[in-house]
């Protein structure tokens, strides 16, 4: 039951197969282009700040595909269906995370090849980055299924997942970031754990989203 | 199907829906091989039954108590709007492990529809598919939501039959519906029947 319904859930959001998914990828690529051409093409400055961008980008990405993660199924029964079949919507929960990620984690981690290229991010730098965001897009697909499912029920939803994300994003932001400024690895381990955490946290937090959402 | 017979019996159950108390002191028990036909105006609470008694929502008062598989049928198919209807009804029978799905679509007439795109059926062509969905599943009890509405009569009169085999054989159907049912031996009770009075729901 668990691989079909995750082999279903990708087909809805993985790039090129899911519908229009492939925004996350196109702006995370959009920004590395475009940064170079707004502050010039000093190669210090990029190399000094690029990482910095790239991070900003790959959370912004992660909030794109936010607005139809939970709502469009809840609104579809499709949750309730399950729920019959004696799923539990912790479970249901649990893959959609990593349909989610599998979604946008890998390609961005991808598209952060020519990202960095452009940016001349170059060297030990660009494996920090590269590491960083191995460690942190997890934490970030938690907090945006966490916050799809909270916000799942309310009419202004979309909007408010957007603001509601910034500061449960801000620890992974400022470790996987701060780790290329000072070029050192404990602050990737703590982006590692942070992402651990959420990861652990959100399927639970997620279903008693989606269960409460059924009561109104 | 193996072991213990269905039941589905409602103890003294009450729901509200925001802060309304939609009805109360609701008992009934329904053993194999019985049909139960709700009826009740719009917004009397007729969805709210059948979603508490699936167990989705949790009761005011009272408690549900079942023995058996439950299948539900409402307004909210869980088929994937964007796929064709024979892709959106596989996925549910790779997930009920369901290997001969032809005998529902033939029934339903369905087999022309499979390569629409389930978001392009009419209301009546979607009913009938999650109807499809659900005899795929082969549960002893039903819960169905309006299981008529949006029908023709053609469609009515199969979906009765359907109704009336799945009773026959020993399964539990409620039905809500404000249309009459023709099913024998079938029970029936108006929600409205339960409704608290105005002086009661004041306190």
């Amino acid at each position: 039951m668990i691989a079909a319904l995750l082999k279903r859930d990708l087909a809805q959001f993985f790039p090129f197969t899911g519908s229009g998914a492939a925004l996350p990828v196109v702006f995370f690529v959009a920004v590395a282009m475009l940064f170079p051409f707004a502050v010039g093409p000093d190669a210090n400055v990029l190399a000094r700040t690029g990482g910095g961008v790239v991070w900003i980008a790959a959370l912004l990405a992660a909030i794109l595909p936010l607005e139809k993660l939970v709502a469009r199924d809840i609104a579809l029964g499709f949750f309730d269906q399950l729920r019959l079949r004696g799923l539990a919507e912790e479970a249901m929960m649990a893959v959609r995370l990593l349909a989610h990620w599998l979604s946008f984690g890998p390609p961005l981690l991808l598209a952060t090849f020519p990202a960095a290229a452009l940016l001349k991010i170059e060297g030990e730098s660009f494996w920090i980055l590269l590491l960083g965001l191995l460690a942190g897009t997890p934490g970030l697909a938690a907090i945006g299924l966490m916050i799809a499912a909270l916000t799942a029920s309310l009419r202004a939803g979309a909007a408010l997942s957007g603001l509601l994300l910034i500061p449960l994003a801000l620890p992974i932001l400022i470790f996987g970031a701060g780790a290329l400024a000072r070029q050192d690895q404990v602050s990737l381990g703590f982006v590692g754990a942070i992402s651990l955490a959420l990861v652990a946290l959100a399927p639970f937090a997620a279903g008693a989203a989606i269960r409460a959402a059924r009561e109104n | 199907m193996q072991a213990p017979r269905p039941s589905l019996i409602a103890e003294n159950l009450a729901c509200r829906r925001g802060e309304r108390l939609l009805f109360r002191r609701l008992s009934f028990r329904l053993e194999a091989g019985a049909a139960c036909h709700v009826t009740g105006a719009n917004g009397a609470g007729k969805t709210t039954l059948i979603r508490t008694l699936a167990g989705l929502t949790t009761p005011y008062a009272g408690t549900v108590t079942r023995e058996g598989a439950l299948g539900l049928l409402d307004e909210r198919t869980g088929l994937d709007p964007d796929l064709p209807l024979g892709q959106a009804l596989g996925f549910w029978e790779r997930i009920d492990g369901c290997t001969s799905p032809d005998g529902a679509l033939t029934i339903l007439g369905l087999h022309a529809l499979l390569d629409v795109p389930v978001r392009f059926l009419s209301t009546g062509q979607k009913k009938r598919a999650a109807l499809a969905a659900l005899l795929n599943r082969a549960v002893p009890i039903w819960l169905l939501d309006e299981p008529l509405s949006g029908l023709d009569a053609e469609t009515i009169g199969k979906v009765t039959g359907l109704i009336r085999l799945h009773v026959g054989g020993g399964g539990i159907a409620l039905i809500a519906s404000h249309q009459p049912l023709d099913v024998p031996g079938m029970k029936s009770f108006a929600i409205e029947d339960f409704a608290p009075a105005a002086r009661e729901e004041e306190t």
